[in-house]
């Protein structure tokens, strides 16, 4: 069904790659109340793992208390940002953990359809999704009256995307449900009230879905044990770039970089990129930098380059990726994406005043807050990072054999 | 376009629509059908689509022109789309690009004159533990070289 080329590299799974049989979760859950749910999330201080960081437990509590004639609740499986890759490895080796998320999710904020929204770039894992649905839906994990609970009905469809990152931001995605482009929302309203079809909506990462379940059997309190203060519980990292043991590491909030290169096997490295693209490059002298919502956050990217690799090339590649996919609605993302790129390619033909590059550095951070949505406010950070961090790499270059 | 060709189109049409009630949300759904079955989505069923959920055609266009895995213009059957982010990137995405190019005779962001083949790079497959990787049609490839590359794309060349 799924191609063989795709191997999934799992290592270190402590506990969303652990032993999981398909219900045992839901099960629990239909027997506890939708306030007990939420409050065993709420004891796991469980935060969205798509990146931003917004706690789930709040976010499904005011799904449950929206007033709406009907209720969605959406997985986001748009997992676009690169170097992310643990989306993936969850949906073909553990789908019934997120689909299982997605019923008890369903079950707690009052949801009778649910959605999944799959990048246009897993077309090939759909027909295998399907069956998984079709394998729930015999044994009445999904349908009416699921597992006997009486009035609980509640089925899920995929909906494919077709290619645009914008989407995997959550009011971008919703549009995009609806038949329009994807262009994201003015918030607020937000969509726990506002959502598709103007109904309340919750949409969560794949992970934050496949996290609920372990959290239910567990228990709130135990699963935030791990981690640090404000980040807890542990997190999927996409590893990849210049280490021996690319693939998807599940390791707690709050380790340090270091540690981490450690463990994947990278040696000489310059720079890790953390959070994607959007994300922030931490140079060699910040290896200490922990990674939790607390220093340096992510949705899950890690990209690692060693002293071979040409920063400028790396930021260029980020910058075009942004001209490519802004979604074009606000001007701040709309033209300032291209300035920074036309300043990079600046620097690269050496035909750069610093006076300009200034001004690009005035115009980022305007964009940071300028900007609509997520995707402006954070495609300044590699720009940024990478100009500040590595100007000795960038600007100092050799000219007639000095320095 | 075919008179008879035009009629079978508005009928799959309306037949797509009719399950999801002529709803806009149908929207997305039925331009991938028409994407995977024509390979384009040409002017005749942006306009047909439009009748049938009951939007203005210019609403269809928007959309077909928004995401880049739906095209207004006809490409080839076989779509090989090479990722180009910085993972790929480095493991060598520009030597494999130039030898699929080679192999295939045309430029990456072009059609093969026979309408077979296009070549396209794509913004990150999610595959970048095993990259460099591509997509063709349905199916992803990792972990390629020029040559294992080039041995996919002679299959639909």
């Amino acid at each position: 069904m799924i191609p063989n080329d795709v191997t999934n590299t799992i290592h270190d799974s402590s506990l969303l790659f652990s032993s999981y049989e398909a219900g045992s979760a839901l099960k629990k859950a239909l027997n506890m109340t939708r306030e007990d749910i939420l409050f065993e999330l709420k004891a796991s201080k469980l935060k969205g793992r798509g990146g931003a960081g917004f706690p789930t437990s709040t976010k499904w509590m005011l799904v449950a208390a929206a007033k709406g004639d009907d209720k969605f609740i959406i997985c986001n499986a748009d997992e676009g940002e690169p170097g992310t890759f643990k989306d993936r490895v969850l949906l073909m080796n553990y789908p019934f953990l997120v689909l299982d998320g997605m019923v008890i999710g369903a079950y707690t904020v009052g949801a009778q359809h649910g959605y999944i929204y799959l990048r246009g770039e897993y077309v090939y894992m759909r027909d295998y999704l399907e069956d998984c649905l079709a394998e729930m839906r015999e044994d009445n994990l999904l349908g009416d009256n699921i597992l006997g609970k009486e009035g609980f009905n509640f089925d899920i469809s995929i909906v494919m995307g077709a290619g645009a990152y914008v989407c995997g931001e959550e009011t971008a995605l919703i549009e995009s449900l609806e038949g329009q482009r994807g262009e994201p929302r003015n918030r607020p309203p937000y969509p726990v009230n506002t959502g598709l079809c103007g109904q309340p909506t919750t949409v969560n990462n794949v992970e934050t879905l496949a996290t609920v379940p372990h959290i239910l059997l567990m228990g709130g309190e135990e699963y935030a044990k791990r981690g640090t203060a404000s980040s807890a519980g542990s997190k999927l990292f996409s590893v990849s770039g210049d280490c021996d043991k690319p693939g998807v590491y599940e390791l707690p909030w709050g380790i340090t970089i270091n540690e981490l290169l450690e463990k994947v096997g990278a040696r000489d490295t310059k720079a890790v990129q953390v959070g994607g693209a959007s994300g922030v490059c931490v140079p060699k002298s910040k290896f200490n930098r922990t990674l939790s919502f607390e220093d340096a956050p992510t949705g899950g990217s890690i990209m690692i380059f060693n002293e071979s690799r040409d920063m400028l090339h790396v930021l260029k590649n980020f910058m075009e990726f942004f001209v490519e996919e802004s979604c074009g609605q606000c001007t701040p993302c709309r033209i300032g994406n291209q300035k920074l790129l036309e300043g990079v390619e600046m620097i690269e033909r050496k035909d750069y005043t610093f006076s300009y590059i200034n001004d690009l550095k005035d115009l980022a951070h305007t964009m940071k807050v300028a900007s609509k949505c997520g995707l402006g406010q954070s495609s300044p950070n590699p720009f940024l990072s990478i100009l500040e961090d590595f100007k000795d790499e960038i600007f100092l270059t050799k000219c007639n054999g000095g320095v | 376009m075919l008179e008879l060709e035009k009629n079978n189109l508005t009928r799959e049409i309306e037949e797509f629509a009719g399950n999801y009630n002529n709803n806009r949300t149908a929207l997305m759904p039925l331009l991938e059908y028409i994407q995977g079955k024509y390979h384009h989505i040409p002017d005749f069923a942006q306009q047909e689509v439009a009748r049938v959920l009951d939007i203005h055609p210019v609403e269809v266009y928007g959309v077909v022109s928004f995401y880049s895995f739906l095209n207004e213009k006809p490409k080839g059957r076989n779509i090989v789309r090479l990722c180009k982010s910085v993972i790929c990137d480095m493991g060598g995405r520009c030597a494999i690009a130039k030898a699929i190019e080679r192999e295939i005779g045309v430029k990456f962001g072009e059609t093969s004159p026979d309408l077979k083949v296009t070549l396209e790079f794509t913004n990150c497959l999610g595959m970048c533990d095993q990259g460099p990787a591509m997509i063709v049609n349905d199916r992803v490839y990792t972990k390629l070289d020029p040559e294992t590359a080039c041995a996919i794309v002679r299959e639909i060349k």
